[in-house]
């Protein structure tokens, strides 16, 4: 039965395993988990609001993601007459996959038997990451044009500005990590945590910026300016329905789920932690599978820190927005950089 | 005249949003800790910390005083049918939601002793109705009431409080006469009118009340 598999060059065993580690994160892991955050943002949401939220599908509503999908699906697909027909089915495909793409290069464990647990360990991971990142804004300006409305329109308009500036403070924010690291390897950013120094404690300036900028380019409340629901109607999905809605709405989680495992990676030290042997690379797949299952809890705490602040803070208004991405952030990064580039000079230049 | 807002001065350390995130946290995080389920309707959320939702079927909404339920046909102590057929309800009712079939000349005779007569069929199209309470207020034998809680004799475990009526098509929701007396359940009739006159009648001999005349 495996004789087979030996055979195969090790190029041939490569391609299996890679695809077997994309169908593995994608439907096992990263499906269900944004299936239930919707459910977990539907229940924390209902709790701080002093509702009960969806508790009547299956056990405590565990089942709801089944429903909802099941109504998803029979609702009616409907286009509008005056729509931009090629870019308005183009729009929802175009919003879900760079979100499922980032994970592409994020090293989620060690090691899981003889496999690394990375899909594609990229030399320059974070570069395709916001890479990657930056397509996202496609979706909705594709969603807002093709839509062919004004509400639509408005949203698009907004996110488009809002996640470019953002993006520039994203970008920015990072380079700091990278002066230290050295490297611009995601496994390498890892390597370097292993002592338990996790970067937010060396670069905590760098992780405010990433978060807010993760906020803004998941268009995530307070920030959520292309939505804005008491505005906008619905802003770019206004027009959408059916699975066409779904697609943004989950594509927002994925992105949501995309954006934590980043900060999770560059951060917090992604699946180490500095006690009990679980910084180092894994020699069991119990243990492989127990770094896996930390770097999920690391991300679960950062999914959690998304939907709990939808509820605590209101939307910035626009102009807001644009003054704390550009004057504020903006400079705030780069002097970040150039005081990490002289701390560098003085300690290991020469 | 436009009015020129004060804007409030703030500090840096307020500008920084720190203490409103602090402070978003703890509103937050206290409602997000109060467990607590929601009690029926008049003592919810006295304090704020029950939850709004109400799990309907398990829990029920208490029905204020004044509630207008649907309207259900009542009987007095003695099981007797207190409708006497007058059709005021029927006349009075707005959407035309009331029907009622008189006895005729040799229907069955009223339940009670001195009544003249009492419906043969009775139907309300739930459908149409409008919970308007006019049928209530015009019957003069106080025969018709829309299911509430607060009348004498009410009954919590037996009598509905009809705010959620169901079925699952249209002949379902026209109550018959059986089922209307049977929602309606009883109400203590303190008056006793019919007695009376009864007893009245026959004091003076004026009349033989309750007799059918044709009997004799």
């Amino acid at each position: 039965m495996t004789n087979w598999f030996y055979n195969l060059t090790p190029n041939e065993q490569f391609a299996i395993f890679s695809l077997l580690k994309i169908v593995i994160a994608v439907f096992a892991v990263v499906l269900p988990m944004v299936a239930y955050s919707v459910v977990a943002e539907r229940r924390i949401s209902a709790w701080i609001q002093d509702r009960i939220g969806p508790n009547r599908v299956g056990p405590f509503g565990l089942l709801q993601p089944a429903a909802d999908g099941l109504k998803f699906i029979l609702k009616e697909d409907f286009t509008p007459a005056y729509a931009r027909k090629a870019y308005f089915w183009l729009a929802p495909a175009v919003a879900m996959v760079p979100a499922l793409l980032t994970l592409a290069v994020i090293p989620f464990g060690s090691k899981l038997g003889s496999q690394q647990a990375v899909i594609a360990d990229l030399n320059v991971g974070i570069l395709f990451t916001l890479g990657i990142v930056s397509l996202s804004v496609y979706g909705i300006v594709l969603a807002g044009y093709a839509s062919n409305s004004k509400y639509p329109f408005l949203g698009s308009i907004r996110s488009s500005a809002q996640m470019i500036s953002y993006e520039i403070a994203m970008g920015m924010s990072v380079i700091p990590v990278f002066m230290l690291v050295g490297d611009l390897n995601l496994s390498a950013v890892i390597e370097y945590q292993k002592n338990g120094m996790w970067l937010i404690l060396k670069q905590p300036i760098a992780f405010v910026i990433f978060l807010v900028a993760a906020f803004a380019e998941t268009n995530r409340l307070p920030f959520d300016m292309p939505e804005a629901e008491s505005e906008l109607v619905g802003g770019y999905h206004t027009e959408y329905s059916s699975m066409k809605f779904a697609l943004f709405f989950l594509g927002e989680y994925a992105a949501m789920i995309a954006v934590s495992a980043m900060m999770v990676v560059l951060f917090l030290g992604g699946w180490t932690l500095p006690f009990a042997g679980l910084n180092e690379t894994a020699t069991s797949l119990g243990m492989g599978l127990l770094q896996v299952g930390i770097f999920i809890g690391k991300l679960l705490l950062f999914m959690g820190l998304f939907i709990w602040v939808r509820w605590m803070l209101p939307r910035f208004r626009y102009d807001q927005l644009m003054d704390i991405g550009w004057k504020r952030f903006v400079p705030l990064a780069l002097a970040n950089i150039v005081v990490t580039a002289i701390y560098l000079y003085l300690t290991h230049g020469k | 005249m436009a009015i020129k807002v004060q804007r409030v001065k703030l500090s840096l350390w307020e500008r920084l949003f720190i203490p409103t995130l602090w402070n978003g946290f703890k509103v937050t995080l206290g409602h997000f800790l109060s467990f607590k389920k929601s009690k029926v309707y008049a003592e919810k959320n006295k304090d704020n910390k029950f939850k709004a939702t109400l799990s309907y079927p398990e829990e029920l909404w208490t029905v204020p005083p004044g509630f207008r339920g649907a309207p259900y046909l009542v009987s007095d102590q003695d099981a007797a049918t207190k409708c006497v057929s007058c059709q005021l309800c029927e006349f009075v009712c707005p959407p035309k939601a009331i029907r009622i079939t008189p006895p005729g000349e040799d229907g069955e005779a009223a339940h009670r002793e001195g009544a003249e007569k009492m419906p043969k069929e009775f139907e309300i199209d739930m459908l149409r109705c409008i919970f308007c309470g006019y049928c209530e207020e015009v019957c003069p034998e106080e025969a018709i009431y829309l299911a509430k809680d607060y009348y004498e004799g009410y009954d919590d475990e037996k009598m509905r409080r009809d705010y959620a009526l169901t079925g699952s098509n249209r002949e379902e929701m026209i109550f018959n006469k059986d089922k209307l007396l049977e929602r309606g359940g009883t109400h203590h009739d303190r008056i006793k009118k019919w007695e009376k006159k009864t007893a009245d009648a026959k004091a003076q001999e004026t009349f033989p009340v309750g007799e059918n005349p044709k009997a004799e």
